[in-house]
Formats: structure tokens, sequence, C-alpha cells
């Protein structure tokens, strides 16, 4: 390690630059973390000016001077709207990232590696709905939904999920790196198309399929846009939407509730990690 | 021999029925994207064309009738503007993220984690955050004041338009990274051998061996920065509302106003100008790239 002291001065710099940078992220959770060990009196005392309720200016302590679990106890104890509004988030994203699975993953597997007729002119048109953002998609599926008298139903927000076109492409990127000869040997074996499907493409797609889910997870778990445009009762609202409200009302509650929305998906992006980054990759390579 | 011959004919047989049991592994994704997102399009762009109660075809003069609107020219001009600045400047910074980790390898593949965890804080956390980051007695300006300057309205004014270009940037650099690390990684070593022999400092084999060998990756990441941009109006929407200060109300802010106000006749015309706007933008992009990698 000393034996070229210029290279590794450089590179010494290079990683103080990145962790300085990373400080950013991991301000940001610690000041979850740390914020709902927070006993009530610390929070009005340290962020008081923020809502209104002290003079001065606001300040964060590196380690709360109290550490207490008292917030975090008394919302899963006593605040039984939050679990009704966790369990709301869960019924919308469970359907939503199974039906993205079910549906899509046949669906990249026939793009990617399955003869087809304009396949090319297919693909296209995923790809261009795949780049569309809600807002031009907020009209048609709103015709549609209105129509379906689906409407301030979870299926408002479940199905255009479900058939959203960008797990498709990303799951078809993982298949693409499949082995042709595994494929060609299992057809020769008489394997039918749906058998290699499932025997040699899902296990062997699958950073690309779990890549596909951890992101619909995360895209579902913080969805906005489409629980305030299709859901008017707020007895239907997700987390995502709700958390803000009760802000204003309830420091401790909501430094609590942050870090219990958090946690799910942190724990989702944990366990996918390796094979999302395998399947963002997969994206950024060209075809 | 016998087996590829085989194997040959069977292919030739096969690819009609191929085709058709293809379709059949498409079929549900594409009746769902025709029910939900293809044909209801295209009543909307039909829509476009109608009057409000979709009985008399009003030509263009719904199109003027938005463009000449108020709130959508601001909503597009800031819309574009956030786009122009927030594209390039996180297409620099999660490069420089992404050069730095390399230079250090394997340590610094270690930062991925670091960086691409902002796409799992959900943004109702974040929402919190800001609030006591940039609140007029936030933490931010705690740290103005004891650095000597004047206490600064983030949310109010218009520096909220540079709070969302940073909450752009925290969130996305990870998730760029990554690509500029795949691309990086399928640029031979050899290359820059080659240019070390030749005597190429750093910054030339940077201009002249990785510039280059980018350009394929960079159309890709500037589409997926451009869709991810539209992401902001959930961070803006939370902390300022559907009214926030002028220099950050988007177009999302306004295709949700008109939304909850009901006025579908002028948002049919807004969503196909704004799709067309998009199909535009990404075939410029690709195809700038396109001509520059060859």
């Amino acid at each position: 390690m000393t034996k070229r002291p210029a290279v590794s001065a450089n590179k010494l710099l290079i990683a103080v630059c990145l962790s300085a940078l990373s400080l950013f992220v991991w301000w940001a959770v610690w000041f979850m973390a740390s914020g709902s060990l927070m006993s009530l009196e610390e929070l009005n005392y340290t962020l008081g000016p923020v809502f209104g309720s002290a003079e001065g200016y606001a300040y964060w302590p590196i380690i709360p001077s109290w550490p207490t679990l008292q917030p975090i106890a008394e919302l899963l104890l006593d605040t039984p709207v939050f679990f009704a509004m966790y369990w709301n988030s869960f019924k919308l994203v469970i359907p939503s990232v199974a039906g993205q699975l079910i549906i899509g993953a046949p669906a990249a597997w026939a793009l990617s590696r399955l003869k087809l007729k304009r396949k090319k002119l297919l693909t296209a048109v995923y790809i261009i709905l795949m780049l569309m953002p809600f807002q031009v998609a907020m009209v048609p599926n709103y015709l549609v939904i209105s129509k379906l008298g689906i409407m301030d139903t979870i299926w408002a927000i479940i199905l255009p999920f479900a058939f959203s076109a960008f797990p498709v492409f990303i799951m078809m990127k993982g298949f693409d790196s499949v082995p042709a000869s595994l494929i060609e040997a299992a057809a020769i074996d008489g394997a039918s198309h749906f058998r290699i499907f499932v025997s040699i493409g899902l296990p062997l797609g699958l950073p690309g399929i779990l890549s596909a889910l951890v992101l619909g997870f995360l895209e579902c778990w913080n969805a906005i846009e489409q629980p305030m445009a299709f859901l008017n009762d707020s007895s239907k609202w997700p987390l995502s939407l709700y958390l803000p409200q009760i802000v204003a009302e309830k420091l401790g509650l909501a430094m609590a509730s942050s870090l219990m929305v958090l946690v799910p998906a942190v724990l989702v992006f944990l366990f996918g990690q390796k094979h999302l980054e395998l399947g963002i990759q997969a994206t950024g390579v060209k075809e | 021999m016998r087996k590829t011959t085989l194997l040959k004919d069977h292919r030739g047989k096969a690819f009609a029925s191929e085709s058709k049991i293809a379709l059949g592994f498409l079929a549900p994704s594409i009746i769902g994207l025709s029910a939900f997102y293809v044909l209801p399009f295209a009543d909307t762009v039909r829509r476009s064309f109608y009057d409000a109660r979709g009985k008399s075809f009003i030509g263009l003069s719904g199109y003027k009738s938005v463009l000449s609107n108020a709130a959508f020219k601001l909503a597009a001009a800031n819309t574009a503007r956030f786009a122009f600045l927030c594209i390039p400047l996180l297409l620099a910074i999660s490069l420089a993220i992404a050069l730095m980790a390399r230079a250090i390898r394997p340590a610094g593949t270690a930062f991925k984690t670091s960086f691409l965890l902002p796409i799992a804080v959900p943004v109702a956390s974040i929402v919190l955050l800001w609030q006591v980051l940039f609140s007029h007695k936030g933490l931010a300006n705690a740290l103005l004041i004891k650095l000597g300057a004047g206490p600064i309205d983030f949310i109010g004014s218009s520096s909220a338009f540079w709070v969302l270009i940073f909450t752009y940037i925290w969130k996305n650099s990870g998730y760029n990274m990554v690509l500029w690390l795949a691309g990086l990684d399928s640029i031979p070593d050899s290359r820059y051998e080659a240019a070390r022999v030749d005597g190429a400092n750093a910054w030339q084999s940077f201009c002249y061996i990785t510039m280059p060998g980018l350009f394929p990756t960079m159309g890709l990441v500037a589409i997926l920065s451009l869709l991810n941009s539209f992401k902001v109006f959930r961070e803006a929407y939370l902390v300022a509302g559907a009214y926030p200060h002028d220099s950050i109300y988007l177009l999302q802010h306004l295709f949700n106003n008109w939304y909850q106000n009901l006025d579908i006749s002028r948002l049919c015309a807004a969503a196909t100008l704004l799709c067309i706007a998009l199909l535009f933008a990404a075939l410029m992009l690709h195809q700038i790239l396109q001509g520059e990698s060859s």
C-alpha cells in the first residue's frame, strides 16, 4: 500500500470526496432514524421553530440526548389510522407488483427470445409507452377507469400499474443475456416454449425480473399522483399520500411514521440491490 | 451434423407457429396496454379536437386555447427550464461520481449502495426532512446565519427551483452512476493501455477514449433522466402544495389542477402536446447521440 505514495494520496482524496458526497444520503437516513428515537419534548425543542411552536432556529443534534422508543410505541400501539394506511399501501403495492410479474414476464420473454412477426415495431411501442410520464397517461387512464366503473377503488391504481411497460422493458433486457445455446438444447430435447420459459428463462433471467420488481415496488410504494387522481375516498389512501398531512399535526408521530415508511422500502432495496444493479446495467447496454 | 440439419428444418417450419405462441405470451400485456394506454390515448387525441361535451368538432381551437393559456405557458417554460438545467447537471455529476468510484476500485464500488439508497427513500419521508431543512427557520437557514449570511426563503421564492434541482440530483445520481459504470465497463482496457503507451495523459484518454466510448450509454441515460425528471412533482407537491411559487409551477402541477377542476377537454389537448414534445425530445436525443457514436 505504501509503495507508491503519490497514487495512494490521490486515491485517498477521491475516497474522501466520495465519502463527503455520500454524507448527503447518510445524514438524511440518520435524521429519520435518530428523529424517531427522540422524545416529543426534545423534538419540540429542536424542530419547534420550523413548525411554529418555538422561537429561534431549528437545530439537530448528532445523537438524541435522551433516546426513547416512546414515539414508535405510540405509533404502533395507539394509532389505528396509521395501520389502516399502512395496510392500504400494501393492498395497492402487492397486487400491482404481482401483476407486473405475471403479465410482464411472459411478454418480456416473447419480445426477447421468441420469433415474432413485427417484433421491432412492438418493442418500439413498449419503449415509447415506457417513456411517457403519468401526466400523459392521466386522461387515458381516467377515461378507462371511469368507463369500467372502478373509479375510487384500488383497481384504479393496481390495473394501470400492473400493465405498465417499464417492467417489461427491464425484464426483456434481463432475458437478452440468457445464453442461446441453452434454449436451443432444450428445444432439441423437445421442451415446449412454455417449459423453456419456466425452467430456463425464469431462473436465468432472475436479475432482470427482480430488478423490475424492486423498481416496481418502489414506484408503487411512492405513488402520489395516481391515488390523488383516482381515489377520492381518503380512507383508501396509501401512506405516501396520507403521511404529509400528519406532519403538521403531530411531530413525534410524523417522525416515527416517516421511519416506518422508509423501512419496507429500504429492506426491499437491500434485498434486491445486487439484482437491481444488474438490471439497471442491462438497460444501459445497447441492443 | 444430422442434429443441425434437423434443427434448421425444425426452425424453418416452426417460425409461423412460434410467432403464434409468442403472441400468446404477449396477449395479456398487449390487451392491458391497449385497454389502459393505447386506445384511450387515441380517444384522448380525438377528444382534443372536439368541444367539452365531445359533440361538435372544433378543430385546433382547443390547442389554441391551451397554448395561449398563461398558466400553461408558465408551466411549460418552467418544465423545459428544469429539464434543460437538471439533466446536463445530473449527467455530469453522476458521471463524475462513477469515474471516481471506478478510480478506486474495488473499494469505490461500495459507494454504489450509498448513492442508490435515495431511490428507496420514500417521498413521504423526504418531505418531512425537506421541511426541516428548508423552511424559514429550518436547518439550512440556521447554518447560513451561523456563517454570517442572511436567511433565504427556500420554498416561497425562486430558490425553490434550486431546491427542486438539488432533490432531483440527490435522488437520481445513484441510478445514473450504475448506468455509467456499465458503460465504462464496456470500453476495452486495451484502448487505455495503447493510449498510455503513446504517452497520452489522463485528460487526453478521457477525451479521446472514455467520452466517445460512453456515447451509446449517454442516449439512454439522458432519456431515462428526462423520464425521471417528471417525478420531482411528488416532492414539489407535497412540500409546496398545488400552487407553489411561480418558479416551480410545473406542467405536472397544471395537469393536476386541471384534472381536479375536471377540465378534461383542455387536458386532452395538453396531454397530446406533451406526448408529442416528449417523443420529439427522445428522438432528438437518440438521433444526436447515435450520430456522434458512429
